[in-house]
């Protein structure tokens, strides 16, 4: 008698599912209730980003950045704009620097607090996440009143920022850092210590530091598995060398270091904000070489020279000399670069993309293994995956 | 013919009434409950709720009745028909045939059989069947998944459930649901002797009933509602319904089980001029308002820890304490006779 043949339960997992965070598409082999394998299926958000930026003037491509990561969507542009503006050999002015800085770790609130409360969605717990949205649409507030728009800012310009901030802006972002943690109280209060959010976290998913290391982990989920790596301390940019801030690090890597590791990075985040604004300085947001920068509305109506350079600027946009570099940024899920190369002409000869997703979402196979279908889904909600940008 | 009159038509005509005038407010209840759960959650997480369909939103659960019964219903191909469209019925049924044994106050009960607890037993085991059917009709991985966790989940926690009822028999010697109200009326009320009991049937009744943070059955981020995927219009609807009506059924069994039923909470004026049916109703609408409050404020579980919840401490527990129990009773010679 020959022995059953036991097949494995696949379940198509995605992408309409409301935990897969957008579009992920997993095919589940299920032993029972056990994932035996989980094969990411990727491709469904493609919109040929870095082969369109190839198709436009370096201006054109900002706001592409912005669409990639569409939870923390200046940040992108950050990368972009540097990489441009180490190929032309320009500094942003230190106000702009400053604002960046600023507008960088509004972004990581704003990213920190989705995941965080999404995540506690995906295990059962349905109020933060309600807190959380009402405190991320003040945040987006501020993007708005700065650049005009609420997600797709295209605020970071390469040369600077688009303009400086409105009046009141920096004593309203200001009054918001104040007021903040009692919400984030009240959400920690919810999570941290109740015991069936450690049951379902703690000891899940675990990545040791030689597993992220090796499978390219970066960011929280990084530093959640204890290795202390965060680029603004470690090749600072910007205004980062002039902040004061800690790098919180987690111990065993599993889900509840993952989601420990950013609560602790927003309260970071709020004293990199205060700090930002309490040392900016005066002075202009754009480098005053109108080759790159467009001159003022003002100046177009006096000055000849002026005109002929808005013109060219939004006609023709500026060339880039020939060259090619990797400008890597700390965003709010880790290592995100931009590899631009550059041919001389007004438009990129090749613009790489690196998101730091992308490898993330490589480990959930092995992250998985074992565990069961609900912890699965502890696992996606714990990497912060954002499809905009592992698609591209 | 005047015999048939008065000995079986008259009757009849008064049974029917009688089911009436049990189901409507109990219909209305269930409506109601939904409302009653969009709300609380809604200040909760300090948003409004339903509040544009009629004034503060009233008329919301109609509308969405309402809208549900103008929905098309969608069988899948793949599904089998006959068990798929049965399943809801039989949910909902059972959710509504339960109250025949429910006493509302002194003499208010439709069937006041010697068996009560052991048909509220009966009945609450035979829920599971529809939520199984449903799964396994619809032909479709999740709704399988979570239909087999919806079995094993109703029958681990039915156990210990069991087990406390035996404990609170014990105290009464009746499995007659209004002497155990009356027996409670003679001593106090069994939350007092009993908390931890009525802890774990509160938690229990949670589990028995899938909602938060036992809701696996249906667990939106992991199955994507289980096992009432496929399901659509007045077939999703009756399960929506039976859903509610079973929470209501369980805050009432608790309710008389261990809160006294209809007795008010102090035996004097001005309680006693309160109305039995009004304190049964208020008592099972703070039960309600607790098994809202745990769905804003906890996470789920999982299934495997679920289980152990169920065998490894509910049920050991319950066990113990019916040995306390019976030990007690044998040793103050409290024994009901």
């Amino acid at each position: 008698m020959s022995e059953a043949e036991i097949k494995h339960y696949s379940i198509n997992f995605g992408p309409q599912h409301p935990a897969a965070h957008g579009v992920l598409r997993l095919v589940l082999e299920m032993d029972g209730e056990v994932v035996d394998r989980a094969d990411p299926h990727i491709g469904l958000l493609h919109r040929g980003t870095e082969k369109l930026i190839e198709y436009k003037t370096y201006a054109q491509a900002v706001p592409y950045f912005d669409r990639l990561d569409y939870v923390c969507p200046m940040n992108q542009e950050h990368a972009f704009a540097r990489a441009a503006e180490k190929l032309l050999g320009i500094e942003a002015p230190p106000r702009a620097q400053y604002i960046r800085v600023l507008y960088d770790e509004i972004g990581r609130v704003l990213n920190h607090i989705l995941n965080t409360t999404t995540f506690a969605m995906d295990v059962g717990a349905i109020t933060p996440v309600l807190y959380g949205f009402e405190e991320r649409e003040h945040l987006l507030a501020f993007y708005e009143r700065v650049s005009g728009s609420r997600f797709h800012a295209a605020y970071y310009r390469v040369g600077g920022v688009a303009a400086d901030l409105p009046a009141g802006l920096a004593e309203d972002i200001m009054a918001w850092t104040e007021r903040f943690p009692k919400v984030l109280d009240d959400i920690e209060t919810l999570l941290d210590e109740n015991r069936i959010f450690k049951m379902r976290t703690v000891d899940i998913g675990i990545v040791s530091e030689e597993q992220a290391l090796a499978w390219g982990f970066t960011g929280p989920n990084l530093r959640a598995s204890g290795v202390p790596w965060d680029l603004r301390k470690a090749q600072p940019y910007a205004a980062y060398d002039q902040m004061e801030f800690d790098i919180p690090v987690g111990k065993n890597g599993d889900c509840y270091d993952r989601y420990m590791v950013r609560i602790e990075e927003i309260k970071q985040s709020l004293a990199i904000m205060r700090q930002a604004i309490e040392k900016m300085p005066t002075g202009p947001v754009r480098v005053d070489d109108h080759k790159i920068t467009p001159p003022s509305r003002a100046e177009m109506k006096r000055s000849m020279e002026s005109l002929i350079h808005h013109f060219k600027l939004f006609t023709e946009g500026f060339h880039v000399p020939e060259g090619e570099t990797y400008t890597a940024i700390e965003t709010p899920k880790g290592e995100f670069a931009v590899y631009l190369v550059a041919d001389g002409t007004n438009r990129p000869y090749r613009c790489h993309i690196r998101a730091p997703a992308f490898p993330h979402l490589q480990g959930i196979d092995f992250m998985s293994k074992g565990h069961m279908l609900a912890d699965l889904v502890a696992n996606i909600g714990s990497i912060d995956i954002v499809f905009g940008e592992i698609d591209r | 013919m005047d015999e048939f009159w008065s000995g079986y038509l008259w009757p009849a005509i008064l049974i029917v009434l009688e089911i009436a005038a049990i189901l409507v407010p109990l219909l209305i209840a269930i409506a109601y409950l939904t409302y009653a759960e969009r709300k609380v959650l809604g200040a909760m997480q300090l948003r409004k709720g339903p509040n544009v369909v009629g004034p503060f939103g009233l008329l919301q659960p109609f509308a969405d009745g309402l809208k549900l019964l103008l929905k098309e219903t969608v069988v899948p191909s793949g599904a089998s028909r006959a068990a798929f469209i049965v399943a809801p019925g039989l949910t909902f049924a059972l959710a509504l045939v339960a109250w025949a044994v429910i006493p509302f106050s002194e003499g208010w009960v439709l069937a006041n059989i010697n068996v009560g607890i052991l048909y509220l037993f009966a009945i609450s085991s035979m829920g599971v069947y529809g939520i199984i059917m449903a799964g396994w009709a619809s032909n479709s991985r999740y709704a399988f998944l979570g239909g087999l966790r919806s079995a094993a989940q109703m029958v681990s926690y039915e156990v210990s459930i069991g087990f406390v009822m035996i404990s609170v028999l014990l105290c009464v010697g009746s499995l007659n649901l209004t002497d155990i109200v009356h027996a409670q009326q003679r001593s106090i009320w069994f939350v007092i002797p009993h908390l931890p009991l009525f802890v774990i049937f509160f938690v229990s009744g949670l589990a028995e009933t899938n909602r938060s943070p036992f809701d696996l059955v249906e667990a939106e981020a992991e199955l994507v509602t289980g096992y009432n995927v496929e399901y659509s219009s007045i077939p999703f609807a009756l399960f929506f319904l039976g859903e509610y009506g079973n929470m209501i059924l369980m805050s009432a069994i608790i309710t008389i089980l261990f809160l006294g039923g209809w007795l008010p909470p102090l035996r004097y004026e001005p309680f006693t001029w309160v109305p039995g049916v009004i304190w049964l109703a208020l008592k099972i609408c703070v039960l309600l308002f607790g098994m809202i409050w745990v769905r804003a404020t906890f996470p789920r579980y999982r299934y495997d820890q679920l289980m152990r919840l169920g065998w490894k401490v509910f049920l050991p527990f319950s066990l113990f304490w019916l040995v306390l129990t019976a030990g007690v009773l044998e040793a103050t010679g409290w024994v009901p006779k």
